[in-house]
């Protein structure tokens, strides 16, 4: 962990504010960087703006000030294809799902596969391989309305590791699920994060954060408060 | 090295999951029962395809349509210049003083005499009298009528007959006689038909123009219904070439299914009309038609050019989805 601190960030925020239209900014200042193959949790109250930073990070939104950069590049001038490439390297998990209702199980995950180019038969030993990992071998090639709620987490979460991102986002991947499913698929993020991907998962649920010692991202009135991993930092 | 990650927590999934292992058959007929054809991302019910196909259709006929007719105009003026190209006339006037008889002879020695000339036909004075039958009737004494006399002359084929060298010796016979090589009326004539053929073909870039607009407007629609799905593929890491991509694969799907439509609607109407025109080639009606439109050859060309619209307007579906998907990407950004 120590390791990963000390290395360059692999996305840096530099008072970056958001606001949409004329309204009030939903994010003030905010200052901070995630290194490579770090844990963090991002918290706070409804409204107070994670899903927005998410967007940002996810480079679905560009902000109204101030500077990001990903992998020591500046966002804002990143050409059409370095913002491809970002993108690839990053793994999202949306709170909604999000899969495509008229695609099976099976080409849901294999979406980042297929937007490279690969032809299917390149990846689809590996998608399987993924899909019975996840427990939906059997359900891979129905459509997402027929699956339940955590079907639906897991066949997100699995289209979001199938291309082996370096970066996994996750907005509230345990909000659809039970206390006991919820457990189990933090034990997998943070299986993933020991094997090396940097993890940020947005939660309002502190008894899962409590659940696994890591830095908090703690968002309130629109500022940002980071609470360092204790075990990580045990002498600050 | 995240590779060894689904291994080191396969039996972490397993439990996460809650579900036994699947075993997916290996075999070839197992992958075949198992892997259907990928879908297309653009989900096909949310393109208003079969509206789309039908306006493309129709769009497609009338462009075909005004395409064969611009065909079958070109070819007509076509006949009709080289039979008249392939004839000059003499015409001889009744001149106060002359012998009108003698001054027609000598028109035709000078016609004989001059190369590219194959044949002279002199219009006898009886003969003359009764081309003028259907204007003055007959029983009508024409006698004292000073009635021009026409000598028809033919070319060699494929020869240019030296008719300036004509013109300088019918001048030297006199004033009566005169050379018409029909210049200024296949002068007109051209300029007719050009008219014609301009007006078909703008008529088929204003229907084709018309078709890429309504695939604009329906391209426009799909990727504000496939909102959704558009940003799912870029967050995958899709780029604006692979969403403009599987938008134009559907749209040129449709180009396709509408143009042959259309084509193929219009390829059958000029089929039956060809039919139709050798059937009552001997009415009056026919006869009528073919000294305006010349006879009803619409040929290999014809439907060669049918199928050419279709195509055209196939690409140009596909072009404009495109173009529009990519236009739509940028605003979106």
């Amino acid at each position: 962990m120590n390791d990963a601190r000390d290395s360059a960030p692999m996305i840096r925020f530099e008072h970056v504010g958001m606001r949409y239209g004329v309204g009030p900014e939903i994010l003030r200042d905010l200052t901070f960087a995630i290194a490579p193959c770090s844990f963090q949790f991002l918290t706070g109250p409804s409204g107070a703006g994670k899903s927005t930073l998410l967007k940002l990070i996810m480079l679905s939104l560009r902000p109204t000030r101030g500077v990001i950069e990903m992998y020591g590049s500046d966002v804002a001038r990143m050409s059409e294809t370095e913002l491809t490439m970002v993108r690839r390297k990053t793994g999202v998990v949306f709170q909604e799902f999000r899969l495509l209702d008229h695609l099976t199980t099976f080409e849901n995950v294999a979406l980042p596969m297929r937007v490279q180019g690969r032809a299917e038969a390149s990846y689809r030993p590996e998608v399987v391989e993924l899909l019975q990992w996840v427990g939906l071998g059997d359900r891979m090639h129905v459509l997402p309305p027929v699956l339940s709620g955590g079907e639906k987490q897991r066949a997100a979460i699995a289209r979001a590791l199938i291309a082996k991102p370096e970066f996994l986002i996750a907005d509230e991947p345990t909000g659809n699920v039970d206390p006991t499913l919820a457990r189990r698929l933090l034990r997998l993020f943070v299986e993933l994060h020991r094997l090396g991907t940097a993890i940020i998962i947005a939660t309002h649920d502190y008894s899962l954060m409590e659940q696994f010692e890591a830095r908090r991202m703690v968002l309130g009135d629109g500022r940002l408060h980071i609470h360092e991993a204790v075990l990580e930092e045990p002498q600050r | 090295m995240r590779g060894g990650a689904r291994g080191t927590a396969a039996s972490e999934a397993e439990e996460a999951s809650g579900k036994a292992r699947v075993t997916v058959p290996r075999t070839a007929a197992g992958e075949a029962t198992l892997f259907r054809r990928q879908s297309s991302l653009v989900p096909q019910r949310s393109i208003a395809g079969r509206s789309l196909v039908m306006v493309i259709a129709i769009m497609t006929f009338l462009a075909c349509l005004a395409a064969g007719a611009a065909h079958l105009v070109a070819g007509a003026v076509n006949d009709w210049t080289s039979s008249i190209q392939s004839e000059m006339t003499i015409e001889v006037r009744p001149m106060p003083g002359r012998d009108i008889e003698s001054d027609v002879a000598a028109a035709a020695e000078a016609a004989r005499k001059t190369t590219g000339i194959s044949g002279v036909k002199v219009y006898t004075r009886a003969e003359s009298e009764a081309l003028l039958q259907p204007w003055v009737g007959t029983g009508l004494d024409v006698t004292d009528l000073p009635i021009p006399r026409m000598i028809t002359l033919s070319q060699e084929p494929k020869a240019r007959p030296d008719t300036a060298d004509l013109s300088r010796r019918l001048a030297a016979i006199g004033p009566a006689a005169s050379l018409d090589d029909h210049r200024a009326f296949i002068s007109r004539l051209s300029t007719m038909a050009n008219a014609l053929i301009v007006v078909a073909v703008g008529i088929v870039a204003l229907v084709l123009a018309a078709s890429a607009l309504a695939v604009g407007f329906a391209t426009r629609s799909a990727v504000a219904l496939n909102h959704e799905v558009v940003e799912v593929l870029h967050l995958v890491g899709a780029d604006d070439n692979f969403v403009a991509r599987e938008f134009q694969r559907r749209f040129f799907a449709l180009g396709i299914e509408g143009g042959a439509l259309g084509a193929a609607a219009a390829a059958i109407c000029y089929f039956i009309a060809g039919i139709l025109s050798t059937k009552f080639a001997s009415s009056a009606a026919a006869d009528q038609m073919e000294a305006v439109f010349g006879s009803f050859q619409f040929g290999a060309l014809g439907y060669a050019i049918i199928a050419m619209v279709a195509m055209t307007v196939a690409y140009s579906t596909s072009v404009v989805s495109r173009m529009t998907v990519k236009r739509r990407l940028r605003t979106m950004a």
